[in-house]
């Protein structure tokens, strides 16, 4: 009779693990014994199906584990690159002058939220497509238009992510794994495109990005050569941001990297300047690239056999979406959420959109909300305290596949972030992805109103489950 | 009027709900309060009550529900309040600590050197929780019931395939490495190891041998039906043996159940014999067989204690019923039987301990003839109303009967006073018998919180020209949190005689009904 492991328990101290009644865990404490109280609630909200797909994918964990084990690592080694800016329509896989990606999960027109139609109409205004809000409405609708999600064609955008043929984008590319990803240029806070403000002057920056940015930020690109995104977020991480929603090291990083090339271009100085202030004066420039570059990351990690990865969470202000390594690219949609936040001045929950975005790639691969234990001073932007942020990163360990082996959180003792959320884990645990967002406002044309946090619609990770569950049957 | 509140994704355990649900519904107006989880059954019992919104029927087992009914909106708001006070307290105690992990995995990968797991969950959960910390190599401590057996049975094959402890299903009781878990004693560290498939008689029994002057290595739960079903086998009794056989820190074996399947009880009975080190073995109402080779056994849970100490010093050990000294046995007996009416005929035995309730009923029915109980084995002896005693009863009020939407009389002594109140108007009762059970997971102070019902219960007596003896027996150790001499004070100061074990508390109370002329 083998009871090694008991009289190995008489040997060893007493090292307990308590579920359930609280004081049992205290009166060892009191005594001295080191013990572990689980904060436990039950799996799946108590879901008796969804505890019957838990428990059978236990019975194929062997499988599962070494799937996710490959997809983990796949992230870990992916080495997003930024390598040149280009027109859309010139290297976006299926673009054409008459498709317009937009964030999270497919959407038609009639179901587009407030800012996301917004968005939709400030993009056909500057493709030339339409003149007016009138005009640009009526084109929409009129079945002219090919609106897909940014995702399905290697694209992220934050807040609507409307990506129009002639916009340039970053190109990302996965230096081991081969693939691209793309995503359009920052432009800034206050009435901008991807909150949906359309008017004139949001227009009018469009096109000088186009026209005077992207090609001079694309020289200087060509000067330095490859820019290694993975670097540099591992470097921001420890400089107080956590890739989403406070970019401020990142920027100022990029504008580091590219200063020395920029200055030795033939151009004029007013027109370097004007580069130069604007991602001076846009603390998100640099999200635009991370994004990207977690987009290039994690597709490397897509149409894993038995992986319970998730490779995509997007939201459309209609819909919040997830798709999962070992489900192709079938979505899991549910209700967008509102979003639990702080407001600009003048502003109040009652003008807040719903939550919107492709950002939320960002979590994906480990920043963002993930890492926010290394960004306390986002809690300025999204609320709470410091202590929340500790928790919040602490809290997505429970649901992630291992840890980062380059972003880090010196707070933690340069823990690496918690790294590839698993939907087993979310249904076993119950804990969902930590989301931080930006709030546009709910009507078309107004753009940014706040910024806050918001948990996702529990149904899709359900659906996902049970759909997952049957692949093994 | 009633209100209902949802409040989403609050879990807390069902024993920390129950506690305020008593406190509410103490509140002045409050009609009715339900404070619970929303499972499944909880729903089912608000619809029963009629309680049941559109809102409840869709919460799910995270989300926390209040019902409150009450004369007014005041009184609603002050009882909401009043939970809301409850509750935030208990975030607040939590929300100081450092990170504490939400699943069994985070808090294993947090302290790898975890070794043992207690698990206290709602039943549904706890078996599958248990079979995650076995599989992560992890002694498990079940204190939850409501396991099926057949759960029982792939857990402890489980536990027996990897040399795991699997304690419980409804296993309240251990000591392990000196350090007492659940319900437990703070009893001096020595070398006698027990073995047990009963929370209550482990308290007993290791308690005594503290006060007999012995030490504990190890205390082992196995759950109640670990030797009782032939398809568990006795399991994890065997598995304690062997383990306690090999641990040369232990001198002594004590194996303690209730009557176990024949066939479960030789081969317990070979394993034992075949450690070769000194054994007591008692078998809880069952008459004590021949000693043989190393096995002696033992006729109840203090004969027991006193033969493990006397072998684990190398001494004889001699048979006495009572340990003072039989002199002052007599002038107690004369003393309370004295003033006993006519009409007081029935010995009355309150228990919050399973076991030793178990003990004494068995005890009692050999000497005083049929006892009726929840517990009974005789059909014709079941109590027809579990609420009404009749004739001579013992209850054991940690049955399930007694503790729907309330926590076991240990931890919450007011399911007794009650009781208590209510024996005290039958003219028929002659001696009212209880335990007091000390240690850890026990309420603060479960002598102070019946002494008010057991002082009004004699004079009421009294009041009918009666009296009424009330014998106690307190099981626990010097070293328990309670305080032992603090609670004999207690106990005496409401007129009660305190015996040293249950056993003896039983011999007395027979003793004094003979003498007092009714049996």
């Amino acid at each position: 009779m083998n009871v090694g492991k008991i009289t190995s328990l008489f040997e060893n101290d007493l090292n307990v693990i308590n579920m359930g009644l609280e004081s049992f865990s205290e009166t060892l404490e009191e005594q001295g014994v080191q013990s572990t109280h689980v904060l436990w609630s039950p799996p799946a909200g108590g879901n008796a199906k969804l505890i019957d797909a838990l428990d059978f994918l236990n019975s194929r964990k062997e499988g599962i584990d070494k799937a996710n084990e490959k997809a983990l690592e796949i992230i870990q080694k992916g080495k997003p690159e930024i390598v040149d800016i280009q027109i859309a329509i010139d290297v976006i896989p299926g673009m054409t002058a008459k498709t317009v990606l937009h964030a999270g999960p497919p959407v038609t027109w009639d179901n587009m939220c407030g800012p996301m139609k917004g968005a939709v109409i400030g993009g056909l205004i500057f493709e030339g497509l339409a003149a007016s809000r009138v005009e640009a409405e009526k084109m929409a609708a009129s079945g002219e238009i090919f609106f897909d999600p940014c995702h399905h064609h290697s694209t992220v955008g934050p807040m609507a992510g409307i990506v129009t043929a002639s916009m340039p984008v970053w190109v990302m590319k996965n230096g081991v794994y081969g693939n691209s990803a793309y995503a359009t240029l920052n432009e800034g806070l206050g009435k901008v495109l991807r909150y949906g403000a359309f008017s004139e002057e949001v227009i009018t920056k469009l096109h000088w990005m186009k026209d005077e940015l992207a090609p001079i930020l694309k020289k200087a690109l060509d000067l330095h050569g490859p820019v290694d995104m993975k670097n540099l977020i591992a470097q921001v991480l420890q400089m107080g941001d956590e890739g989403h929603n406070r970019n401020r090291a990142g920027t100022s990083l990029f504008i580091r990297e590219m200063a020395p090339h920029l200055v030795m271009l033939d151009e004029n100085r007013e027109t370097l300047a004007e580069v130069f202030n604007f991602m001076h004066l846009n603390d998100h420039f640099f999200l635009n690239l991370t994004m990207p570059a977690c987009k290039c990351i994690i597709d490397a990690a897509r149409d894993i056999k038995n992986s319970s990865l998730i490779v995509t969470q997007a939201r459309n202000g209609t819909e919040y979406g997830i798709q999962v390594s070992g489900l192709g690219d079938q979505w899991f949609t549910g209700p967008a959420s509102k979003v639990d936040g702080l407001y600009l001045p003048g502003y109040t929950a009652d003008d807040a959109g719903l939550d919107i975005g492709d950002s939320t790639i960002t979590e994906t691969v480990g920043i963002g909300g993930f890492a926010m234990a290394a960004a306390p001073a986002i809690v300025k932007f999204v609320g709470g305290t410091p202590e929340d942020a500790m928790k919040f990163t602490l809290d997505m360990y429970e649901i992630t596949l291992g840890e980062n082996n380059i972003f880090q959180i010196p707070s933690l003792d340069f823990r690496g972030t918690p790294t590839g959320i698993d939907l087993l884990k979310i249904a076993e645990t119950g804990i969902y992805p930590v989301i931080n967002t930006g709030i546009a406002h709910k009507d078309p044309g107004v753009g940014m109103v706040g910024a806050g946090l918001v948990k996702p619609p529990v149904n899709c990770f359900d659906e996902a489950l049970i759909k997952f569950t049957e692949t093994f049957k | 009027m009633i209100k209902a509140i949802i409040e989403k994704d609050q879990y807390f355990d069902s024993v920390f709900l129950m506690l305020i649900n008593s406190n509410v519904k103490e509140l002045d107006g409050v009609k009715n309060a339900v404070v619970s989880m929303g499972t499944e059954m909880n729903i089912e019992l608000l619809k029963d009550m009629g309680y049941a919104t559109e809102d409840i029927l869709q919460s799910t087992a995270n989300d926390l529900l209040m019902v409150i009914e009450a004369e007014n909106e005041e009184i609603i708001e002050a009882a909401v309040a009043t939970v809301s006070d409850l509750l935030n307290k208990k975030k607040k105690k939590s929300s100081g600590k450092a990170y504490q992990p939400k699943s069994l995995q985070s808090a294993v990968k947090d302290d790898p050197d975890a070794n043992m797991v207690i698990i206290s969950l709602p039943g549904d959960f706890a078996a599958r929780e248990a079979k995650s910390a076995l599989n992560n190599g992890l002694n498990v401590m079940m204190f939850s019931d409501n396991v099926s057996v057949e759960s029982e049975i792939e857990l402890k094959e489980l536990a027996w395939k990897k040399g795991l402890l699997m304690m419980g299903p409804d296993c309240g009781t251990a000591i392990i490495n000196g350090y007492p878990l659940c319900f437990a004693n703070v009893v001096s560290p020595g070398d006698i190891g027990v073995v047990a498939a009963s929370g209550t008689g482990l308290q007993e029994v290791t308690s005594c041998i503290d006060t007999f002057g012995g030490g504990i290595t190890q205390g082992i739960g196995t759950g109640g039906r670990d030797l009782k079903e032939p398809r568990i086998g006795g399991k994890m009794m065997l598995m304690g043996i062997e383990a306690l056989k090999q641990d040369p820190k232990t001198k002594v074996i004590v194996v303690i159940s209730k009557p176990p399947a024949q066939d479960v009880a030789d081969t317990v009975l070979l394993a034992l014999e075949k450690t070769g080190k000194p054994s007591v073995v008692h078998f809880i109402g069952q008459a004590p067989e021949k000693n043989r080779n190393n096995l002696n056994f033992a006729g109840n849970l203090e004969e027991t204690a006193k033969i493990a100490v006397a072998l684990s010093k190398d001494e004889t050990y001699a048979s006495t019923v009572f340990t003072i000294p039989q002199s002052e046995v007599q002038s107690i007996i004369e003393r309370e039987s004295q003033k006993i009416s006519t009409d007081q005929k029935y010995l009355r035995g309150l228990y919050t301990g399973g076991t030793v309730a178990d003990e004494a009923m068995i005890l009692l029915e050999q000497i005083t003839g049929p006892v009726y109980s929840n517990n009974q084995k005789k059909k014709e002896l079941q109590l027809s109303d579990p609420f009404k005693s009749v004739g001579h009863t013992i209850v054991d009020l940690g049955d399930d009967i007694y503790t729907v939407g309330r926590p076991h009389p240990m931890i919450d002594p007011s399911t007794r006073e009650e009781r208590i109140n209510i024996e005290a108007d039958d003219n028929e009762m002659a001696v009212l018998l209880i335990d007091v059970v000390l240690g850890y997971g026990s309420h603060s102070d479960p002598a102070g919180a019946i002494i008010k019902s057991l002082k009004a219960a004699r004079d009421k007596a009294k009041a009918r020209g009666g009296y009424l003896p009330v014998i106690a027996s307190v099981i626990g150790t010097k070293k328990d949190f309670q305080g032992y001499e603090a609670t004999v004070a207690t106990l005496e100061s409401a007129g009660c005689v305190v015996m040293p074990s249950n056993y003896q508390a039983s011999m007395l109370a027979v003793e004094i009904i003979k003498k007092g002329g009714t049996l």
